[in-house]
């Protein structure tokens, strides 16, 4: 039988160092607590991260793991989880290490649907280089590189993922501490990539950038919980829902619409066009859905599929035979 | 309408001519037409054919950058050069004996390297006013007196005389006129004393399925033969007898087919599954058309969505416990460099394969070159030496990958290869080897604990390799990363004398592998007045040159560099006993610059930047031009370095 685990055992012994006050932490605590309750044995879990503040999670688990080169997470991990599918594995990055650098990475991951987790760290600041702006920093925003605002227009990590015909897209918020933990569970026990983008506070180069979403009185006003099957209703007293009408997503007061006539939630619906008009809502003409937006089981994996084809071969062609291939063909003998 | 007879009810019986027979010790042609004309394919089955009539053989193709590049156009021109002999040999040859060419584009492109007195053979229906002009030619060069006057020529009507021949199969002009390369095969094969076996089986598996259009080449390629016997044009044929080679079993072997099945040797000899992550770049994609095929091996290949990806999946493949190898050109390599850099501080084994191609940057991609090399030493932010091997030939790179994976998992560090377009598309005949007589690759992977003690992933054994701990080894959990670590445990550490050892630790562990290869052997005597030193796929080259100075009794010597880091310990010793040192290379002097640093020896450079391999007479020339000084008494023997060495002048 399986010795019991605890959070603590899943704490490898080196110091943890990152700001007092980062939301870093919370996720590093959420990832401890759930992984004694998915059963994998500790040696068989890796954690794979680019570079960035959040890329040092690996050093801090007591499992196998590896901090690799900026942006680049997803490329090891499929090399890895390719020629040994039997591990659990983890894709920790930031928003500038997955979205910047690692854009294109991110993005054949998602769609070749290696089966591993991806936890997105999106702070909206580059933490590491001490508070540059990313590719998920709002318009206008004054960080060290840009003083008269950033002119890029931010990407959206979910509506990429669902691009890339991504078939686990979540979020969660690092605050937000059961939400996160339950979503990181659903994520681990998906079959294909699965990606959690956690909204993370840096606390020294973009504090309260998610307040709105972070702090608990805002967070009911603001943001949308999503479960499958169940109407779209937020607010502190739970009196307003999300509603379909022609192409579009509104807000609606309960007090004039019915519930059922509010938007259900269909993770498992293939099409991903309602799910990707979910992932374009934003703070703060809109209330940003967490939870998971999509979760689509029973698309082939990469790595089964890899591994499936040398089986394949093996069965057609015999183990492979060296003496045998370098005798096919033309040969001629020498005396 | 009547069914075509199939490729196997037109098989000839063997032809043998009735003509008068020349026997030669070696011939050297090469095919040249449109890049749509087949000339690759006419190349390849001359190559077997002479292979399996037992004949040393060397080839070099030459293709155009572009697929299809515009027709008829000088830069369009395809060309195939191949020797083969009754001695052994290690190039394509230099001048040529014989030369077919299919347009004017073909004919002054290449004629310049056909030898006087040497066969042309033209297909006078490709020398039309329109080619002229494609081809930039104001007149029918054919037509030049001085050609009469200088070569053998034969002007033969070859894509009418293909259409005759295929007449009766009711096929279009168009794909009739396809077949007219297996009308000039056969009448090379009848020129050279070729079996049409090979080819017919050759035509039988690629057209089986199309038996009108294999039937069609059949009928050209036996047509082309019986040009040759009945013409009154040609009165004699050749013969190449068979040559001595080492007794075995024989094939011919591509050099990135070698590397390919080389890698797949050598995971079989560690007991290890293959992983082979990368992007498509010329010329390095055929290593992955070739390793794609063989799954059943336990071969796994990753096409990634660029280079970088190729690498660092490599390295995730590597850190799972699996035989990882990535291979790419001088571009992707420059890609990789971060990936490789990670590989070396995370002390996984791996190999990076280089098959160099003309630079910088997209450079001449079809054509060959050696100037990565340096890209290859310091290449890699920090200090990040690996190990660097280097084929010599195309059968030779199937040995340089076994090596290569048993320096990698003996001393856990990536290890690179470094090959060129020309060995790589160039062919050879290879011995096959024994492969239950091949050493094993042991492997070892640490055993797991249940004790809950910190493990020790940068512990040293006396190679100063760490061991190989893969996930899913209980009670080994580590944490590998770029982040300078401590030695012995592996936990970061900036503590500044920490990083000097583990600088040093890694350089020392790159440089004791001299300690376990062999020492540098050499071709001559271990003194005198000339030693050539050369690395990769300049080999044949400089082999053949110095064998023919020696030859005319000069005092040279040959060292060829498999090894180029760690060099063999003897390497400085070889270069002090020689009064000059010549170094050849397909670059501006990149070995040179390494051994004049590493030995304090001067040398001289014979530097070639066309995108051609060097020719063994312009080999023989700069080292003849060394002999003369080296012999002049009294001067220093170095003194041509003064000055602009007259080797280099050579190439240009
Ligand atoms: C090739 C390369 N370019 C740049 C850097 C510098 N760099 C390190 S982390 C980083 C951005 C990290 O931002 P993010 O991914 O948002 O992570 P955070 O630190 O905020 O967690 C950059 C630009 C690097 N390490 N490597
Ligand atoms: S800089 Fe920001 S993201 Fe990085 S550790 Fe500090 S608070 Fe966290």
């Amino acid at each position: 039988m399986l010795p019991v685990l605890k959070a603590a055992d899943f704490a490898s012994d080196q110091d943890v160092r990152w700001c007092p006050g980062c939301g870093d932490y919370s996720i590093l605590a959420q990832m401890k607590k759930i992984l004694p309750d998915l059963g994998v044995p500790r040696e068989k879990t890796v954690f794979i991260s680019g570079i960035g503040c959040s890329s040092r999670f690996p050093y801090y688990m007591n499992t196998y793991g590896m901090h690799s080169i900026h942006g680049r997470a997803p490329t090891f991990a499929t090399g890895l989880k390719s020629t040994r599918p039997d591990l659990m594995v983890w894709v920790i990055t930031g928003d500038g290490d997955a979205l910047s650098i690692g854009g294109n990475h991110f993005i054949h991951l998602l769609r070749r649907n290696v089966d591993l987790n991806i936890v997105l760290f999106n702070n909206r600041i580059y933490g590491l280089t001490k508070g540059q702006y990313s590719p998920t920093s709002t318009e206008g925003q004054v960080t060290k590189s840009t003083p008269m605002g950033s002119i890029d227009h931010p990407l959206n990590p979910l509506s990429i993922a669902l691009a890339a015909e991504g078939t686990f897209v979540a979020r969660s918020i690092d605050a937000h501490v059961k939400h996160l933990g339950e979503t990181l569970k659903r994520a681990a026990n998906h079959k294909g990539t699965s990606l959690v983008e956690v909204y993370q506070n840096c606390n020294v180069f973009n504090d309260g950038a998610m307040a709105y979403a972070q702090e608990k009185k805002q967070r009911a006003d603001n943001v949308v919980e999503l479960e499958h099957g169940k109407p779209l209703i937020f607010g502190s007293k739970s009196d307003k829902g999300i509603r379909l009408v022609g192409s579009r997503l509104e807000i609606v007061n309960l007090a004039d619409v019915a519930v059922d006539d509010l938007l259900i939630h269909d993770e498992k619906e293939p099409n991903p066009a309602i799910q990707m008009m979910l992932a374009r809502m934003r703070y703060p003409e809109m209330p940003e859905p967490i939870g998971v937006l999509r979760s689509v089981e029973g698309v082939a994996t990469y790595n089964d599929q890899i591994n499936e084809q040398v089986e394949l071969a093996k069965q057609k062609k015999g183990v492979g035979d060296l003496q045998k291939l370098f005798s096919t063909g033309d040969t001629w003998q020498v005396a | 309408m009547t069914v075509p007879p199939t490729p196997s009810n037109v098989v000839p019986p063997d032809l043998t001519t009735s003509k008068s027979v020349k026997t030669v010790t070696g011939i050297t042609v090469r095919l040249a037409g449109d890049s749509g004309d087949g000339m690759q394919l006419l190349g390849t089955q001359l190559t077997n054919t002479s292979a399996l009539a037992g004949n040393d053989v060397a080839t070099f193709p030459d293709f155009p950058a572009e697929i299809r590049a515009p027709r008829g156009t000088r830069a369009g021109v395809s060309g195939f050069q191949v020797q083969f002999a009754s001695e052994e040999i290690f190039t394509p040859g230099d001048t040529l004996d014989a030369l077919v060419v299919m347009n004017p584009a073909a004919m002054v492109t290449n004629l310049a390297d056909l030898r006087k007195g040497g066969i042309l053979i033209a297909n006078v229906d490709g020398f039309n006013e329109k080619e002229f002009k494609l081809a930039k030619v104001e007149s029918n060069p054919l037509e030049a007196s001085v050609i009469e006057e200088t070569y053998r020529i034969f002007k033969v009507s070859m894509t009418k005389l293909t259409r005759d021949a295929v007449a009766e199969f009711g096929l279009g002009t168009k794909v009739a006129d396809r077949c007219k390369n297996f009308f000039a095969m056969g009448l090379v094969y009848w020129l050279f004393g070729r079996s049409l076996d090979t080819t017919l089986r050759f035509i039988d598996a690629k057209f089986g399925k199309k038996p009108d259009v294999a039937a069609a080449n059949v009928a050209a390629l036996r047509a082309g033969w019986a040009y040759g016997e009945t013409t009154e044009a040609f009165g004699e044929s050749f013969q190449v007898e068979a040559a001595t080679l080492v007794p075995g079993t024989y094939r011919n072997m591509m050099g990135n087919q070698a590397l390919a099945w080389g890698l797949i040797t050598a995971s079989k000899l560690s007991g290890k599954d293959l992983f082979y992550g990368t992007y498509p770049i010329t010329p390095a994609s055929d290593i992955l058309h070739e390793l794609s095929k063989y799954k059943n091996f336990g071969v796994r290949t990753f096409q990634a969505e660029d280079e970088i990806a190729a690498v660092c999946a490599t390295i995730g493949a590597a850190f799972g416990g699996t035989m990882a190898v990535t291979a790419s050109s001088g571009p992707g390599i420059a890609l990789k460099a971060e990936g490789m850099g990670l590989g070396m501080i995370l002390e996984l084994p791996m190999i990076v394969i280089n098959v160099q191609r003309g630079g910088p940057s997209t450079g001449l991609p079809t054509k060959t070159e050696q100037s990565d090399l340096l890209q290859c030493m310091y290449g890699r932010n920090g200090e990040a030496p690996l190990p660097i091997l280097a084929p010599r030939s195309p059968g030779d790179c199937f040995d340089i990958a076994v090596e290569a994976w048993r320096i990698a998992t003996e001393c856990m560090c990536p290890v690179m290869i470094l090959s060129d377009g020309y060995i790589a598309n160039g062919s050879e005949p290879w011995r096959i080897p024994d492969v239950a007589s091949m050493p094993k690759i042991t492997v070892n992977h640490p055993e797991g604990t249940d004790t809950d003690e910190p493990y020790m992933p940068y512990a040293r054994d006396e190679y100063l390799a760490r061991p190989w701990a893969i996930p899913g080894t209980p009670g080994l959990m580590h944490r590998v990363g770029g982040l300078e670590k401590q030695d012995g445990t592996g936990n970061v550490s900036y503590d500044p004398a920490n990083h000097q050892h583990m600088t040093d630790t890694r350089a020392a562990k790159v440089d004791r592998i001299a300690e376990r290869i062999p020492d540098q052997d050499i071709f001559g005597d271990p003194t005198g007045d000339v030693l050539v030193v050369s690395w990769g796929g300049t080999y044949g080259s400089c082999h053949t040159a110095v064998k023919q100075c020696r030859e005319a009794g000069r005092k040279v010597s040959h060292a060829h560099l498999r090894y180029i880091n760690p060099m063999p310990k003897n390497v400085g010793e070889l270069l002090r006993s020689f009064k000059t040192v010549i170094v050849p290379e397909l670059n501006k002097g990149q070995l040179r610059l390494l051994l004049r640093a590493k030995f304090l020896v001067d040398c001289i450079g014979v530097n070639k930047i066309q995108g051609k391999p060097f020719s063994v007479s312009e080999l023989v020339a700069a080292i003849e031009s060394h002999v003369a000084d080296s012999s002049s008494a009294t001067a220093d023997p170095h003194s041509s370095a003064n000055g602009k060495p007259k080797a280099e002048s050579i190439a240009g």
